[in-house]
């Protein structure tokens, strides 16, 4: 079995509770960092153990806290991301509901390191469970002085805020988040300047996500070099990979970096439902483009499934069988992005809206010659040239769809029907 | 301002909470969503008196507080039913039958999504994914979360509603 980092004491009785975190060494990597280690070694360490962002761009957590100025006049703040949006994603949850101090320690080592001295936790508004558990354990650490003006009896002073989402999407893009803590709708906002050196408040800001900062006491305690054995040449460390759609055995494994798909789908997630042939998998919440079954030998990490013209994204895998039909699929996608579009940018505004029509067009049998073609013309217009990255992930899955399932929506517009329709469903509605 | 507005007050509790969340950010604004969803808790929904109430205790232009309002799903501009019932038709959920889920409520309840029934009681909603993609698909119900829910275990959740 590969070694498991996040999720090894999940199953530990009250692990969610300060008492059951520190009965397994919980805050042990605190309590080393601020006895043993200066904020510059902590950053050092991180630094060197080249941990990837987990909340989609795999951007280098060391070099982006090595952004934050030293000297400011103004605060610092940390952002932790988990809003957790990204449909096919549920990963963070584990984290915050089951190891909420794990997500804690890693934001106080966080903090010390870069010098910042409240952290906010913008948490979806859905997740009401995990947000009171999450509450419940900062509460702890504000009782037992692991929070607050003297972290831990040391000089230094930490305020971290649950602070819950309202509802949209779009608050997971780094900005857009910023924006939706200072009280405004979430649209981002154009960059540069970088959070940085202007994020919150106007003031330099990390944002990082859960599952990121849920490594750093583990990268702390046992060291960069142990970290950099485990996982893929440039990749390393596990990730939480959460399977969904037609598996036996959907649910977030814990596995190196680097593990192939058909490992995560075929291994740990049960494989598909008897009788049932892989079709399609979205690797990296629906954001990512699709791969075909010829595809699933790649790594799931950060590099290969981008050499893929793919995405490791958020780590989220979307299993498809052949009972599913792809137009139907699309649209349904296509509405998703149409719907969380900011509306700030005309190109994704307009863009993914008029996708949708047209892939809902096809879908119901109404596609007119030149369709399919207008549909992949329509989302290369509005890629690359707008203020965020949704426009693009919204392009991703039409390019890659039409692309590899093209004779499906060709069908669908010479046919007018779905050739699947009569194809019993893997798992009939209910 | 009409007399509806006067009526229009936090409890206690509320302002307590209020004072809190102001304490926990550099400027009032910051507050704002977290003071829409106390209004929420404690008006039910967003009129424009209790926006334009939550607006004054925080010294905004009622117009930053329409804004925020109306950018967010998780605010009800309209009244709703007593119980909210979220079902997820995003993709994970969608290939596990939401479409047919959210079919079978919406017959059973004889609303549509967005809907609220004769009653009061329930105000159904179509929304995108929870997080909760491995046990799809999902419904949520006010603040709490079901899992691999069909039509059978739908019926008894909706059973205890009533
Ligand atoms: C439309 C959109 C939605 C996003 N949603 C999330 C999200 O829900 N959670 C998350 O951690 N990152 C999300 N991201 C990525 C963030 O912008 C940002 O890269 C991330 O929080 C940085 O943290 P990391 O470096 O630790 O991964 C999203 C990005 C975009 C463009
Ligand atoms: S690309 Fe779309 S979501 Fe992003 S800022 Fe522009 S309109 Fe908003
Ligand atoms: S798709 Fe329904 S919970 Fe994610």
């Amino acid at each position: 079995m590969p070694e498991l980092i996040l999720t090894k004491d999940l199953d530990v009785p009250d692990y969610h509770r300060l008492a059951g975190y520190r009965s397994r060494g919980g805050y042990g990597a605190l309590k080393k960092a601020l006895d043993e280690m200066t904020p510059a070694t902590v950053g050092a360490e991180v630094k060197k153990a080249s941990l990837r962002g987990r909340g989609g761009a795999g951007f280098p957590a060391g070099t982006k806290w090595g952004f934050i100025p030293a000297q400011t006049e103004k605060p610092k703040y940390l952002c932790v991301n988990a809003d957790e949006g990204e449909p096919g994603t549920f990963k963070d949850k584990v984290i915050m509901e089951r190891a909420p101090h794990m997500l804690i320690e890693g934001i106080i080592l966080s903090c010390w390191a870069v010098g910042i001295h409240h952290a906010y936790i913008y948490i979806r508004g859905e997740f009401v469970k995990a947000r009171k558990i999450l509450q419940a354990a900062v509460d702890e650490c504000y009782a037992e002085g692991i929070l607050g003006p003297k972290v831990m009896g040391k000089e230094f002073c930490l305020d971290v805020t649950v602070h819950a989402g309202a509802g949209a999407y779009i608050c997971g893009e780094e900005t857009g988040l910023i924006e939706s803590l200072e009280g405004k709708p979430g649209k981002p906002r154009i960059k540069p300047p970088f959070p940085a050196l202007v994020g919150l408040f106007g003031c330099s800001t990390v944002v990082n996500n859960v599952e990121t900062l849920a490594f750093v006491p583990h990268i702390i305690e046992r060291g960069a070099d142990w970290f950099l054995k485990i996982g893929s040449e440039r990749n390393p460390g596990t990730r939480l990979f959460g399977v969904s759609g037609c598996v036996v055995k959907p649910g977030v494994f814990e596995l190196p970096m680097g593990t192939t798909l058909r490992e995560i789908i075929y291994t740990h997630a049960g494989g598909l439902p008897e009788g049932r042939t892989l079709k399609g998998v979205i690797p990296g919440g629906v954001s990512a483009p699709i791969l075909t079954p010829d595809e699933i030998d790649t790594k799931a990490d950060f590099d290969s499934l981008a050499a893929k013209k793919s995405m490791a994204g958020s780590g989220g895998l979307i299993v498809i069988d052949d009972s599913v039909c792809m137009v139907r699929l699309l649209a349904r996608i296509a509405r998703f992005f149409a719907h969380e579009s900011c509306g700030q940018c005309t190109p994704c505004r307009e863009g993914t809206d008029w996708a949708f029509k047209v892939v809902s067009r096809i879908e119901r049998g109404e596609g007119q010659p030149g369709d399919v073609d207008k549909l992949a013309s329509i989302a290369t217009s509005f890629a690359g040239i707008t203020i965020c990255v949704l426009a693009d992930a919204a392009a991703g899955p039409i390019l890659s769809f039409v692309q590899k399932y093209r004779e499906e929506f060709d069908l669908h517009v010479t046919e007018k029907r779905c050739p699947l329709e009569n194809k019993a469903p893997s798992r009939p509605g209910p | 301002m009409s007399g509806e507005s006067n009526e229009i007050r936090f409890s206690q509790k509320a302002k307590d909470r209020l004072a809190w969340y102001l304490t926990r950010y550099p400027t009032r604004q910051a507050a704002l969503l977290p003071a829409l969803r106390l209004a929420q808790e404690e008006f039910g929904h967003l009129t424009h008196p209790v926006m334009d109430y939550v607006a004054g205790q925080l010294e905004l232009p009622p117009v930053t507080v329409y804004e925020a309002a109306t950018f967010y799903t998780m605010y009800h501009k309209k009244p709703v039913g007593e119980h909210c019932v979220y079902v997820c038709t995003n993709v994970t959920c969608f290939l596990k039958g939401a479409d047919q889920l959210l079919e079978y409520l919406s017959g059973k309840l004889g609303i549509r999504p967005g809907q609220a029934t004769a009653d009061g009681k329930i105000t159904l909603f179509s929304v995108e994914c929870l997080g909760n993609c491995d046990k799809a698909p999902t419904v949520q119900i006010d603040d709490d979360y079901h899992d691999c829910v069909t039509t059978e275990s739908a019926d008894r959740l909706l059973e205890k509603l009533r």
